[in-house]
């Protein structure tokens, strides 16, 4: 990792990370990178894992736990299935197109495919058109460059993803950073950049982007659209919106955080999103007006040197969207978005109920809970594993170093009784780790 | 009692690991926590110590500047 620090990538590791990562992280990775042997769908299986010499080296076992439940996948819609009738399309084009496609996307690797599933995306999001790439982190990193260089100025929030911190320092323009989901110091930097223009020549900026995302996956907040698009109509700045989480998973009828808060697609002027979260598949999309779609398929890195998606990949979103949309016929994409809702809901009313801290919009299906002792980070995710339930446990650097959280991602393919089997795994655990740190009263009476 | 052994053995053993939680030592090593025991319970004794040797007399004195004030 030393040899990126002097160029503009985002650092992954500093010298207090170092510090950490030889102290803490190697006592409890056993936590993290665990082999999964199955579809990563409500349950799934893990293959067992032991350590000799306290977590510097692991060896197999040779066994399978089987069964386990998953909160840790991204799984929102409950895509990632194998039923065989459900994927039929999948293997069909399988048969026909084979599984590489070999090629750029401006030499030989646009496909028909490719075509049908960006017409489709437009429909789904309501906007003029769309554009498709193999890779989710990739959309962010290779096409903020292009729409924004030397002499502009991005407005990022504090607690965004890696992806859209990497893209804005590749491309050079002068970035600033607001308090998380703050309105006022969002504004305060807006009026500062149009009054006082570049640092030094005083300037007018060529262009403010503002770059925001549709849930945030560490905190499960849900940014404050609304006034987001007020503030960038009165300041006259471009608004950039990363649904990676929210796409398929908040809104009426999954169409991510535009359509939660009834506002129009026009007023986003880049909506970006992955098919890797409620899809079940990979890669991203951009999409927004014909203009800047026509642009960014001739100036984006990703589209002149990056391969294109692959076929059995794209008919995997395509089905999905069309489930979700109801064109193939059924309900049974609105039925999963309601199921989503109705398990995010339960799930936050019962953890809030129990004492536990919970961060994060009732709406949203990321579910952080928090843990805030480092030394209670590894202890919670073992005891987890032991009852067969598999979470995902997050410490530093994604989040403060007294903040760590287990997080919780809720499926529409979870039944009641998982999730009850969750809950009251999480109660006893909650008891045993004294982790119920709220402090708001409790009913002595919640089944009423 | 057995039943109340156990129970009270169960609950000393609970508030040790809670310790080790808190104190972040439950990720350590064996000799690691042997090394930091030794060294956290001979800071907590030399506070004990000095608590007992000192705090009686600050009061005594603090009475009598009290009382030749008034």
């Amino acid at each position: 990792m030393y040899m990126f620090s002097n160029q503009d990538f985002v650092p992954l590791y500093q010298d207090f990370e170092n510090f950490y990562t030889r102290n803490l992280y190697m006592r409890i990775r056993d936590n993290w990178n665990r082999p999964i042997c199955s579809v990563p769908g409500p349950q799934f299986d893990l293959m067992e894992r032991v350590t000799d010499d306290f977590n510097w080296t692991f060896r197999f076992t040779g066994r399978t736990i089987k069964d386990v439940i998953n909160m840790g996948s991204y799984n929102y819609l409950g895509f990632a299935e194998t039923e065989a009738n459900a994927l039929k399309t999948v293997a069909d084009v399988l048969q026909n197109y084979g599984t590489g496609v070999c090629s750029t996307r401006q030499e030989m690797g646009n496909l028909d495919k490719h075509v049908e599933l960006e017409n489709l995306v437009a429909q789904f999001l309501d906007v003029e058109a769309a554009m498709v790439f193999g890779m989710g982190f990739a959309t962010n990193s290779m096409n903020i460059p292009s729409l924004v260089g030397k002499g502009c100025l991005i407005l990022s929030d504090e607690l965004n993803h890696t992806s859209l911190v990497l893209g804005a320092r590749l491309s050079g323009a002068t970035i600033r950073i607001f308090k998380h989901n703050n309105m006022q110091s969002l504004e305060k930097l807006l009026r500062d950049a149009v009054a006082y223009g570049q640092p030094r020549s005083r300037r007018a900026w060529k262009k403010i982007l503002i770059l925001v995302e549709g849930i945030y996956s560490m905190e499960g907040s849900i940014v404050r659209l609304p006034e987001i698009v007020a503030l960038k109509k009165r300041y006259k700045a471009y608004l950039y919106l990363d649904e990676a989480h929210s796409i398929g998973a908040v809104g009426p009828t999954g169409r991510g955080v535009v359509e939660y808060f009834g506002m129009n697609p026009e007023d986003v002027d880049v909506l970006m999103g992955t098919f890797t979260k409620s899809f079940g598949a990979a890669g991203g999309y951009i999409a927004g007006k014909k203009e800047l779609v026509d642009f960014l398929r001739t100036h984006s890195h990703s589209a002149i040197y990056a391969t294109s998606m692959c076929p059995p990949v794209a008919e995997q979103i395509i089905r999905a969207m069309k489930c979700v949309m109801g064109l193939d016929g059924t309900t049974q994409g609105l039925q999963r978005v309601h199921q989503l809702g109705e398990n995010t809901r339960y799930f936050r009313r019962r953890l809030h109920e129990m004492g536990f801290i919970v961060y994060g919009n009732d709406d949203s299906p990321v579910v952080p809970l928090l843990l805030y002792m480092p030394g209670k980070i590894g202890a919670f995710a073992r005891h987890m594993l032991t009852k067969n339930i598999g979470v995902v446990v997050v410490g530093f650097p994604a989040t403060p170093i007294a903040e760590s959280r287990a997080r919780f991602c809720v499926s529409a393919a979870h039944t009641r009784e998982m999730l009850d089997t969750v809950l009251n795994a999480l109660d006893e655990l909650g008891d045993f780790l004294q982790l119920k740190y709220s402090r708001h009263s409790r009913s002595s009476r919640p089944e009423l | 009692f057995p039943q109340v052994r156990l129970h009270v053995k169960d609950y000393l053993y609970w508030l040790y690991y809670q310790y080790l939680l808190i104190t972040c030592c439950y990720v350590l090593e064996p000799w690691e926590q042997s090394m930091f025991h030794t060294i956290f319970i001979t800071v907590f004794a030399m506070v004990v110590y000095t608590a007992y040797v000192f705090i009686p007399i600050h009061i005594h004195l603090l009475f009598i500047v009290q009382l030749n004030q008034t």
